[in-house]
């Protein structure tokens, strides 16, 4: 299969949704582009340091990310008995009980996804911080999305609160550091990919047919 | 006018458009070597085939008990909408209300939602466009919340573990209630949104094409 010919003009972009043909138009810090016809946020531009903070909130989100899959998470005591569960442990009874498959589910939801999407992430920036970004940065960017879809700790974080309040019927709930962690981290999360403009990142990596290489990674002077 | 009547391919993952080489229908995007068509791959089969597969596991996923409590009195199984009526009580009814929304509500929505966007995608429809790339996109947004219960059943069980007093072990159902949300996860990933607007360009390019004229 041989490589496309890219279009002239780097402004001129197609709708995901919709396929309608448009130039992106140029934009104040914080303003965001749609789509005329169907209304899909085509690009928002974000704070000039955004690569910054990131990575800041990138490491942020490895450290709580660190915290919260090695201490308890949940616990209960019940007529003297005491019980607790981390996240991974969780998958592991799962695994422990017949029930393999969601076992894997769990811990591909709740660990492993979050675990890419973190890792990813602060590999892609700082790549992307480099005087010349490698080709290996787009290739990245290429899965990141994928591990944003399936990494679930917000909906986890859910679905502990009613196992919570089930478990409160029957016994002393002891809630764990992992749990106030995690809780930081999904807000942490949801900052990481809000401050992130993989536009951005797009701009200025390495092409993979080596040819079309922008140099300035900066795009607000040279439209159209 | 939309890239496909340019003969312009978008990258679905970096952004970038770009030509196809002369003669030839996909290439790869020069950019982020990602492989390039005009819409996703057989996107109608795929989602399809997803949607069936999610729908013949709804009914197990409902049927069969996805937590079963061991007590000194004997076991009790409890399927996801026994689950909902347990959690109702005066301060859990918030609780029950999500549980129900997001295990019994949403993903028979999704279903129901895809199966309709798919017929009038494929009917040629082109009224209501707005309102369905709405639903698709709340679909898309909506759908991972569905793994609540399996969460709850998840913790649930792996806390209450205080034999002989009570223990909790996830039942049957709940692997065919996974493959519900797995399944319609990956129904959205291969529908094309792009599909619901084609009808309605060719239409206008048309007329544009007749008032030239």
């Amino acid at each position: 299969m041989s490589y496309n010919q890219p279009v002239a003009d780097p402004l001129l972009i197609a709708c995901l949704h919709c396929d309608l043909l448009q130039r992106l138009p140029d934009l104040q810090v914080g303003g965001s582009a749609r789509c005329p016809r169907c209304n899909k946020e085509l690009w928002r531009r974000r704070e000039d340091d955004s690569l910054n903070r990131t990575l800041a909130l990138t490491i942020a989100a490895a450290l709580l990310y660190a915290i919260a899959n090695s201490v308890p998470m949940l616990g209960l005591t019940i007529v003297g008995r005491d019980a607790s569960t981390t996240v991974i442990g969780g998958a592991q009874h799962l695994w422990n009980n017949d029930q393999k498959i969601v076992g894997v589910l769990v811990l591909f939801t709740a660990v492993i996804a979050p675990a890419l999407q973190i890792g990813l992430m602060l590999a892609i920036v700082l790549g992307a911080m480099r005087p010349s970004p490698p080709l290996w940065v787009g290739a990245l960017l290429r899965y990141h999305p994928t591990t944003r879809i399936w990494s679930m700790i917000e909906v986890m974080m859910v679905g502990v609160l009613v196992a919570l309040v089930k478990i409160a019927d029957y016994a002393t709930v002891i809630p764990g550091l992992a749990l106030f962690v995690l809780w930081v981290l999904v807000f942490i999360l949801a900052g990481m990919s809000a401050s992130f403009d993989p536009r951005e990142v797009w701009h200025r990596i390495e092409w993979a047919d080596g040819e079309h290489r922008d140099a300035a990674g900066d795009f607000e002077g040279e439209s159209v | 006018m939309t890239a496909m009547q340019q003969g312009l391919q978008s990258c679905e993952s970096c952004g970038l458009l770009s030509r196809p080489a002369p003669g030839e229908e996909e290439g790869r995007c020069p950019r982020c070597d990602e492989e390039l068509a005009f819409r996703k791959h057989s996107s109608y089969q795929r989602t399809w085939a997803y949607l069936i597969a999610a729908a013949v596991c709804y009914i197990p996923a409902n049927v069969l008990p996805v937590l079963t409590t061991t007590t000194a009195a004997g076991a009790d199984s409890d399927t996801i909408l026994q689950g909902v009526v347990l959690l109702w009580s005066p301060t859990g009814w918030p609780l029950s209300i999500i549980v129900l929304v997001a295990s019994i509500m949403i993903p028979s929505a999704k279903i129901v939602a895809l199966a309709y966007l798919l017929i009038t995608a494929q009917r040629g429809s082109v009224a209501n466009n707005g309102q369905r790339i709405r639903m698709y996109r709340m679909v898309e947004f909506i759908g991972r919340w569905s793994m609540v219960d399996v969460f709850v059943d998840t913790f649930t069980a792996a806390l209450i573990q205080l034999q002989p007093l009570m223990s909790v072990e996830p039942g049957p159902g709940l692997i065919f209630f996974a493959a519900v949300v797995v399944f319609t996860m990956l129904a959205v990933e291969s529908f094309d949104p792009r599909l619901i607007w084609d009808s309605a360009s060719m239409r206008e390019a048309d007329s544009k094409e007749v008032s030239y004229a």
